[in-house]
């Protein structure tokens, strides 16, 4: 019985200094994860000779691992689908979830090579009290031409901040597919829109 | 594929044709976008130009030119386009802006030589981007039809009033001399399309439907310009739902769930 007990209790007793650990990655202000993940990222994509020399696979995986955990797919899904996020049935919204977020994954990868290069700045940003929406805003300097903005949108969640949306140059990678989707769910339903997504992710991955 | 394309591009533009001369429009009731059918003939068409001459004109120039001569070219129109930015900046009433456009001509048109060498960036005086159709914007001109104009590409109806203000007071486009007025705009458009060559790869990616895609992030682009890159958030939820509890409320609860899972993963790896 006491042998028993016994991992319970260490389990008991470590589990508050691992969520403590958790919370303080989490807990990040804003802008400073943005910055973390930002520098992170940028860093290995510069560096790595197989992403240099044009390794997909590699480049998402990357993603996958620092981006991913700090965005909130099922919240952007959300965004993107409006009103027809509750029509559709959990598991409905399950798959549409996976399906655009394979999507977006791809898209920001992509736009993360092509970019690689440029130069990001950070704009200055204050936390008000209370705050639980924020948009930390940066830019993408280029030459000859006005600095592409490149803003993110966090929510302030149980489990910390999390980003529910990207605007590049004013446009969000969100809510720009608002009307399409709207226009796939009213002509094949929610399942003929996750069929399409799900078509044009194989189509990707074919390429 | 090209001659797929092409094929099914003229028979498209043949069928849109005929219903445009019919007086019928075809349309997915998209109030934004009322002529959706011609529309998407002009998209294809423009696109059938930028595929077979304008995009491999511009990935040459890329290719063959080192990055500074292109910094360069770039920087040369920035500053001729700055004057007009000005311009523009004055007529919406925003003076400083106005007079920092002003000091970054006057500063790269001497120091860095003609603008090729845009060295007002580096003292701190940032680019704007301004045109008519932002002016008109800010005057509280609305946006008016999506329209897919030849050549030029996607405007609205306002932008399209707007474009014609553009060209009219272009410095380049006063030149007298016609073929150096005609190699200064060649040049520009091709240092403009080259600049957008990764763009298109991203596009690529994201597009379920091209057509509505770009549509919709030029719309969303135009509306972020306005505002000056700050414009108001715009609300989620359409209204028709708004006495309903608002879309997020079950779903944070569904995702405080994962949280309870990095826990114990973390101690077992201690």
């Amino acid at each position: 019985m006491k042998l028993l007990n016994l991992p319970l209790i260490v389990i008991a007793l470590l589990l508050p200094a691992a969520a403590g650990a958790q919370a303080a990655l989490s807990n990040l202000a804003p802008d400073a994860l943005i910055k973390q993940v930002t520098s992170e990222v940028l860093e290995v994509v510069r560096k790595d000779k197989d992403i240099q020399s044009g390794d997909r696979q590699k480049v998402i995986d990357l993603v996958e691992a620092k981006v991913l955990p700090n965005f909130d797919f099922s919240r952007m899904t959300q965004l993107a689908m409006a009103r027809d996020w509750r029509a559709a049935t959990p598991s409905q919204q399950k798959a549409m979830t996976d399906a655009f977020r394979t999507l977006l994954v791809r898209t920001y990868s992509k736009a993360l090579t092509e970019y690689k290069n440029q130069v990001i700045e950070f704009k200055p940003f204050a936390l008000k009290a209370g705050e639980t929406e924020v948009k930390v805003r940066t830019q993408v300097i280029q030459s000859g031409a006005k600095p592409i903005s490149l803003d993110y949108y966090l929510e302030k969640q149980a489990q910390g901040w999390k980003v529910v949306d990207i605007e590049v140059g004013g446009i969000s990678l969100v809510t720009n597919y608002r009307d399409s989707f709207a226009s796939e769910v009213k002509s094949g339903g929610v399942d003929g829109l996750i069929k399409s997504l799900q078509a044009k992710n194989r189509d990707a991955e074919a390429k | 594929m090209k001659k797929v394309f092409t094929k099914r591009l003229s028979r498209s533009s043949l069928a849109a044709a005929t219903l445009l001369l019919l007086g019928g429009c075809a349309t997915s009731g998209n109030p934004k976008d009322p002529i959706e059918g011609f529309n998407r003939v002009m998209f294809a068409i423009n696109d059938g130009i930028d595929k077979t001459i304008v995009k491999p004109v511009a990935q040459g120039y890329e290719s063959t030119l080192p990055a500074p001569v292109r910094t360069g070219v770039a920087n040369f129109f920035g500053n001729i386009d700055d004057v007009f930015v000005a311009v523009n900046n004055l007529l919406q009433g925003k003076l400083p802006e106005a007079l920092s456009d002003a000091g970054r001509v006057l500063i790269n048109s001497t120091v860095g030589l003609l603008g090729v060498i845009d060295v007002a960036s580096d003292a701190g005086l940032e680019k704007h981007d301004e045109d008519f159709g932002q002016t008109f914007g800010r005057w509280g001109v609305g946006d008016g039809a999506y329209l897919v104009l030849p050549v030029f590409g996607p405007r609205t109806l306002r932008d399209t009033f707007g474009l014609v203000l553009d060209v009219q007071t272009d410095p380049v486009s006063q030149l007298k001399d016609v073929p150096s007025r005609n190699t200064l705009t060649a040049t520009r458009g091709i240092s403009d399309r080259a600049r957008l060559l990764p763009t298109d790869k991203i596009v690529e990616e994201a597009a379920l439907d091209r057509y509505s895609y770009i549509r919709d992030a030029y719309l969303q682009r135009r509306r972020s310009k306005i505002y000056d890159g700050n414009p108001p958030r715009e609300k989620f939820d359409s209204s028709a739902n708004a006495a309903e509890p608002p879309a997020h409320a079950p779903e944070t609860a569904a995702a405080s769930v994962p949280v309870s899972v990095p826990v114990p993963v973390s101690v077992a790896g201690q």
